[in-house]
C-alpha cells in the first residue's frame, strides 16, 4: 500500500503521511543539491563578490553600525533571490510537480518542504559570508554570534516569503522576473526589522544588546506570520 | 439584508461628497498652524483609509474565493485592489502636495507613514504583471487571490515596522492626547470619510455591473453569430462571470 492510498483510507494518518513526505522531498531536495550544487555555490560566489565591490565602492576599510548592516542584508538578500528563482525549476521543467502530486502528497508537505530547503541553504551561505564579510569589513569580532542569531530569524522569514514567492513565479510566464517584484516589497519590513536589529551589533565601539529585543520580537512576529500564511495557501497554489 | 441600487448608491455619494466639502469649505474651521492647506487633510486621509480598508476587504474576498472557488469572489477581490491602487495614486499625490505645503518639501523619507504606505502601494502595483503572468484562467484567479491574502497580512505588520523605525513628524490628529480635533473638523472629517467609502463602494459596483454586462454581451453575441465571435479584449478577467469563450478563439 503507497502512503497516498493509505491516508486515503485512513484520514486520521493524513498528517503522518504529510509528515513523512515533507522529510522525504527535503531529503530529496537537499541531495540534489548536494549532488549538483546548483544554488549554495552560486550564492556564495555572488555574496562574496558583491562584498568586493561595496569595499573598493565604499571605498573603505572598515565599515560599522548602519553602513555594515545594510551591505550585509541587502547582499544577503539579494543572494537569497538567486535561489528563490531556482527553487521550483527542477519540479517544473521534470515533472516533479506533477509526480509529487500523483504520489499524492498535499500541497503543503511540498511548499514547506521547500521553504525548508530555503532555509538550510541560506543557513550555509551565512555560514561561508560572515566570516568573508568579518574579515572584509570588521574590525571587532564580537558581535558576530548575536548577528548569527538576527540573520537565523531574518531567514525564516526569506524562506517562508521566498518559496510561497518561488512556486507563482514558477508557474506563470514572467518567472525570474516576478520573483524580485513581488518578493522585494514583501521583504522591506523584515530588512527594516533586521537592519534595525544588527545595526547595534555592529557598533564601531563594541556591541550593544539593549534595543535588539523588540526588533527580534517584530522578526519573529513576521515569520509566524508568513508560515501561517503558507499553511493555509500551499494547498491552493498547488492544486492543479 | 436587501443591497441598495447602484443609482442609489451613486446619489448617497454625491451628496455625501458635496455636503463633505461643503462643510470643508464653509464650516470647518482654519488650523491655527497650517492654516488653509490643512483642508487638504479632509481628502488625503479618507482616501488613504478608504484605499487601505480597500485592501482588507480584497483579501476577505480572496479568503472566500479560495474557499468557495466561486469566480465572483475573485472579481470583487480583483476590482477592490484596483480602485484601491487608484485611490492610493490619489491619496500619494495629495500627500506630497500637504508635505510640499508644510514641510517644503516633496517626499520626506524618515516619515513613517509615507515610507510604508509607498511600500503597500508598490507592493499592489506587483498585483497586475503577477496576474497576467499567469495564463491558465483558474490558476490566474487561484494565486492572484493568495497574493491578495499575503499582502492583507503584510499591510499591517508593514506599518508596524516602518512606524517602529523612525520618528514621527507625521501629524497623528486623532492620537494626540491633549484632545486630538475639534468638535467640528471631526465632523467634517467623518462626512468626508463616509463620502469617499461611498465613492469607492460605487465605482466598485460600477466596474463590476461594468464586466457582468460585458459578459452578458459577450454570451449573447455568441448566441447571434454561432462560435465564430472572438471574445473582447476587455474580458480577460473572470472567465466565470466575464465570458466562458473558448480559448482557441480569442
Amino acid at each position: 500500500m503507497t502512503a497516498g492510498s493509505e491516508a486515503r483510507a485512513h484520514p486520521g494518518r493524513r498528517r503522518g503521511v504529510s509528515v513523512d513526505a515533507f522529510k522525504a522531498i527535503l531529503a530529496k531536495d537537499l541531495r540534489v543539491e548536494l549532488r549538483t550544487l546548483q544554488s549554495v555555490p552560486a550564492m556564495a560566489l555572488f555574496a562574496i563578490t558583491t562584498f568586493v565591490l561595496f569595499r573598493y565602492g565604499l571605498d573603505r576599510t572598515t565599515l560599522s553600525g548602519s553602513l555594515a548592516a545594510g551591505v550585509l542584508l541587502a547582499t544577503v538578500l539579494f543572494a537569497a533571490i538567486l535561489a528563490i528563482n531556482r527553487l521550483f525549476v527542477a519540479e517544473r521543467d521534470e515533472g516533479g510537480f506533477d509526480a509529487i502530486r500523483l504520489a499524492p502528497v498535499d500541497g503543503t508537505a511540498l511548499g514547506v518542504a521547500k521553504a525548508g530547503a530555503l532555509m538550510v541553504y541560506l543557513l550555509v551561505l551565512e555560514a561561508i559570508t560572515l566570516p568573508v564579510f568579518a574579515i572584509f569589513f570588521l574590525d571587532s569580532w564580537s558581535g558576530l554570534p548575536a548577528l548569527a542569531g538576527v540573520l537565523a530569524l531574518t531567514d525564516v522569514g526569506l524562506a517562508a516569503l521566498g518559496a510561497l514567492v518561488s512556486v507563482i513565479a514558477a508557474n506563470s510566464r514572467a518567472r525570474d522576473l516576478l520573483v524580485p517584484l513581488v518578493l522585494l516589497p514583501l521583504l522591506v519590513p523584515v530588512m527594516i526589522a533586521a537592519g534595525n536589529a544588527a545595526e547595534p551589533l555592529l557598533a564601531a565601539q563594541g556591541p550593544d544588546y539593549g534595543g535588539i529585543g523588540k526588533w527580534l520580537g517584530f522578526l519573529a512576529l513576521y515569520d509566524m506570520t508568513f508560515i501561517a500564511v503558507g499553511f493555509a495557501v500551499y494547498d491552493f497554489l498547488l492544486e492543479d | 439584508m436587501k443591497v441598495p441600487s447602484l443609482r442609489v448608491t451613486s446619489i448617497a455619494a454625491v451628496l455625501c461628497l458635496s455636503a463633505g466639502f461643503a462643510l470643508v469649505f464653509f464650516y470647518a474651521p482654519l488650523d491655527v498652524d497650517q492654516g488653509f492647506i490643512q483642508k487638504i487633510f479632509y481628502l488625503h486621509v479618507p482616501l488613504a483609509i478608504c484605499s487601505l480598508a480597500g485592501f482588507v476587504i480584497a483579501a476577505i474576498h480572496a479568503i472566500r474565493h479560495l474557499r468557495t472557488g466561486d469566480p465572483v469572489h475573485d472579481v470583487r477581490s480583483y476590482v477592490s485592489i484596483h480602485l484601491s491602487v487608484i485611490f492610493g495614486v490619489g491619496v500619494l499625490l495629495t500627500g506630497s502636495i500637504w508635505a510640499h505645503a508644510s514641510w517644503g518639501k516633496w517626499w520626506v523619507w524618515d516619515e513613517p507613514t509615507l515610507v510604508s504606505f509607498l511600500i503597500v502601494f508598490l507592493l499592489y502595483v506587483t498585483y497586475y504583471p503577477l496576474r497576467y503572468a499567469i495564463e491558465d484562467r483558474d490558476r490566474q484567479a487561484r494565486y492572484a487571490s493568495v497574493f491578495a491574502i499575503t499582502a492583507g497580512a503584510f499591510v499591517p505588520l508593514n506599518f508596524i515596522a516602518v512606524r517602529m523605525a523612525q520618528s514621527l513628524v507625521h501629524p497623528r490628529v486623532f492620537a494626540t492626547a491633549n484632545g486630538g480635533l475639534p468638535g467640528s473638523m471631526l465632523f467634517t472629517f467623518l462626512v468626508c470619510l463616509l463620502g469617499m467609502a461611498l465613492l469607492w463602494t460605487c465605482l466598485v459596483r460600477f466596474e463590476l455591473a461594468a464586466k457582468s454586462a460585458s459578459a452578458k454581451l459577450s454570451r449573447l453575441r455568441r448566441a447571434l453569430e454561432g462560435e465564430t465571435y472572438a471574445a473582447p479584449s476587455g474580458s480577460r478577467i473572470a472567465p466565470g462571470i466575464v465570458s466562458r469563450a473558448p480559448s482557441a478563439l480569442s
